[in-house]
């Protein structure tokens, strides 16, 4: 495959000599750049967050360290790093202190299957978008675990709620994802992205290739409008974030947690955002493709198809998901499972008929 | 402090939580023994005291003079009142004249912190909902009005403004003016509340119709303020016995029809817009003359009983004293709002969940230091 160039000619290059005497080398360069990825989207989304707030609430947000307070978050996570690990006495120890990772892993995995630009994928699979969705349900676990082994009745309400928000939520986040299948007739998160590319509508000067987002047609854009309903809840995000919802429930799921385990809950949460953002991004917003022209030339190259305009969509998602955060109240837990059981699975089952009769009339746009 | 807490049996299914005394919305170091199945509210009992600090007994000891400055401590949030009430009880008890323009300048200062406490409940009340921006809006709103106690008084929130004959400073030159351009500000603003929080559906959802409060039983508890006005308890002490000069100005008590917290809600944000009247008004009425009528620095009480009672922020603050002659009240009998506004509730949190809970407490706007004094 020749998107997969990237690797080989990296490998082919100046890691020729290393290959040559261990190959496996070549599949730790996406293991460093995911983790990379997910360990600095994870502090500037914290940074972004507490600026974002503060301009919405008439704030200045932190200022001290770094320009603008860029560092705070560095200097954040290294005080979280070095404070006592402290696990409660009646804690059931060993779930009490694997349960973050547990929350943590699945994050990082499904960041295996988002593609940032052409061929930046770490592992094309072709049943990615089955990937996502499977391992994605794995974090829940963690969350659950968390607020069970904490022996604290307010850890175990947030879990309960966790429990029963992040299951329901996820029914009709699925359901809205398999109209996009429908309609792009594969499951292989990079085919997705490419057959949104290349809208046909061009107005000279300017072109518009973003016709052909999945956004742009009747049943892709109600999926996108539910899934992302579905993963405000699904990453805890007000109006939905009952499982820490801190004036109700102190802390939620993980009262009992503090600094570095803490901290990786903090991650998990933040690289989920990033996540569902991405994906958003991938099956609704044409992924890489650029809405301006999909070859740039001169000066323009960077306008092109490319990891700018991944970057640029999900910061605007992110940006919404942030904004919508410090706008609304929180629902109460019965209204939770309303919107969900009432509102959102049935219009996904609707719109699963939608997509049917769009690709009947349109054809799969693979 | 261990209180046994009688409650009923736990079966299984049920849990037995504390919600406090440190709890991010108990407003303070309120306990609240819940039993819980699952979400849902069978059985609840406050328990109060973690912040009784005795002012009864310490004004006894320490005499009036001595003692005024402490009830700035006793509702925090709107010191200007409880000030008043002592002032009120001993100026009736040793038939103190008060300077006209004194009177005023006590509803002036009244009616601004009374605005400040309403903008206080109102963040605290969208943080306990999870709104936390509408919080840092009201604080915005308040800012001011401390700057302007900080120039009248010199300071923020326990101004000890209120003496006994008088107020402690006349109004500095100038201030008459920030003080209307204030007003202007939070008034242009409070629509933008409404458009934010009064009229967003989810908040609609979470407070209307919970925790509905019936007239009948906000008298019987003996609830005040707007608490009982949300419940349709048409009474405020600023029109039905006024005190001061306050039969001189023209304001509408709003009062509401559910008692619910939505009720209790609006209500508050109402009575800003009529306290921001009576300033206006005030300032434009205020009359020449001295603040305060000098008093002798062993100030006495005769023998006899007064009763000052106040519309504070959160209902009727009632200061019982018994003189005995010497400098400081025989008894004196502290009559919270807050106090009485907490025992209403306590029932009303059954078959609620622990949402709600947050959202009932948080209606009520209970101050601490005012229910244990």
């Amino acid at each position: 495959m020749d998107e997969r160039g990237w690797l080989e000619a990296l490998v082919g290059s100046w890691m020729k000599p290393v290959y040559d005497v261990a190959p496996w080398v070549a599949y730790l360069v996406p293991v460093v750049w995911i983790l990379a990825i997910v360990a600095a989207s994870a502090l500037l989304l914290v940074w972004l967050e507490r600026k974002i707030s503060a301009d919405i609430q008439s704030r200045i947000g932190p200022v001290h360290h770094g320009p603008w307070g860029l560092f705070q978050t560095v200097f954040d996570a290294l005080k979280l790093l070095v404070k006592e690990d402290i696990v409660p006495r009646a804690a059931d120890k060993i779930v009490f202190c694997v349960a973050p990772f547990i929350a943590l892993v699945p994050a990082v995995l499904l960041y295996c299957v988002i593609p940032f630009g052409k061929g930046w994928i770490a592992a094309d699979l072709n049943v990615g978008l089955f990937y996502l969705l499977a391992t994605g349900s794995l974090g829940v676990i963690g969350v659950i675990l968390a607020g069970w082994a904490s022996n604290n009745k307010w850890s175990l309400l947030g879990g309960m709620r966790a429990a029963v928000q992040l299951i329901t939520y996820e029914i009709p986040g699925f359901l809205s994802v398999v109209a996009i299948i429908m309609i792009a007739g594969t499951l292989s998160m990079t085919e997705i992205v490419r057959s949104q590319a290349g809208g046909s509508w061009h107005l000279w000067p300017v072109s518009a290739p973003f016709l052909k987002w999945n956004c742009f047609t009747i049943p892709g854009f109600l999926a996108a409008a539910l899934y992302l309903v579905a993963a405000l809840a699904e990453v805890n995000r007000n109006p939905f974030d009952l499982p820490e919802a801190e004036s109700e429930l102190v802390s939620g799921f993980n009262t009992e947690y503090s600094g570095f385990r803490w901290a990786v809950f903090f991650l998990a949460e933040f690289s989920n955002t990033a996540l569902v953002a991405g994906i958003a991004t991938t099956l609704f917003f044409g992924g890489w493709s650029s809405p301006l022209v999909s070859q740039g030339t001169g000066v323009f190259t960077v306008l092109g198809d490319g990891v700018l305009w991944y970057i640029i969509k999900v910061s605007v998602l992110v940006y919404c998901m942030m904004w919508i955060k410090w706008t609304l109240p929180r629902v109460r837990i019965d209204q939770m499972l309303q919107v969900a059981w009432k509102g959102l699975i049935p219009l996904s089952l609707a719109n699963m008929a939608i997509a049917a009769v769009h690709v009947a009339l349109v054809g799969v746009t693979r | 402090m261990s209180a046994t807490v009688v409650i009923g049996d736990t079966h299984q299914e049920e849990m037995l939580i504390n919600m406090g005394p440190q709890h991010p919305s108990t407003h303070g170091v309120l306990r609240l023994v819940l039993r819980m199945r699952g979400e849902v509210i069978e059985e609840s009992r406050f328990v109060i005291g973690y912040l009784h600090r005795n002012h009864e007994k310490i004004s006894e000891q320490k005499g009036w003079i001595r003692a005024l400055p402490l009830t700035d401590r006793v509702d925090y949030l709107s010191p200007i009142t409880c000030e008043w009430a002592m002032a009120l009880a001993a100026e009736r008890l040793a038939g103190v004249e008060v300077p006209e323009r004194a009177e005023w300048l006590r509803v002036i200062a009244a009616e601004l912190y009374r605005i400040a406490s309403h903008l206080v409940f109102a963040g605290t009340f969208g943080t306990d909902l999870g709104a936390t921006t509408l919080f840092l809006y009201c604080f915005r709103e308040r800012e001011p009005i401390l700057d302007i106690f900080e120039k009248l008084t010199g300071q923020r929130m326990t101004c000890h403004y209120v003496r006994i004959g008088g107020v402690g400073w006349d109004l500095p030159p100038g201030l008459d003016d920030g003080i209307r351009r204030v007003l202007a500000v939070i008034e242009s603003r409070l629509p933008e509340y409404d458009d934010l929080f009064t009229n967003n559906r989810i908040l609609r959802a979470r407070v209307e119709g919970v925790g509905p409060v019936a007239a009948d039983k906000a008298r019987a508890f003996g609830a005040s303020g707007p608490v009982a006005r949300a419940s349709g308890v048409d009474f405020d002490l600023r029109r039905d016995d006024p005190y001061g000069v306050y039969d001189r100005f023209d304001f509408d008590v709003p009062v509401g029809q559910q008692g619910d917290c939505l009720d209790r809600f609006t209500v508050r944000l109402e009575e800003i817009r009529q306290s921001a009247r009576i300033v206006r008004q005030a300032l434009d009425g205020l009359p020449a003359g001295d603040v305060r009528t000098k008093l002798s620095a062993r100030f006495r009480t005769p023998e006899g009983v007064a009763y000052g009672a106040v519309e504070g922020a959160r209902g009727e603050i009632g200061y019982y004293a018994v003189g005995d002659g010497s400098e400081a009240p025989y008894r004196l009998k502290i009559r919270s709002p807050s106090f009485s506004n907490l025992a209403l509730i306590e029932d009303t949190l059954v078959g609620w969940k622990i949402a709600d809970v947050v959202a009932i407490l948080g209606s009520v706007d209970i101050v601490l230091g005012d229910v244990d004094r």
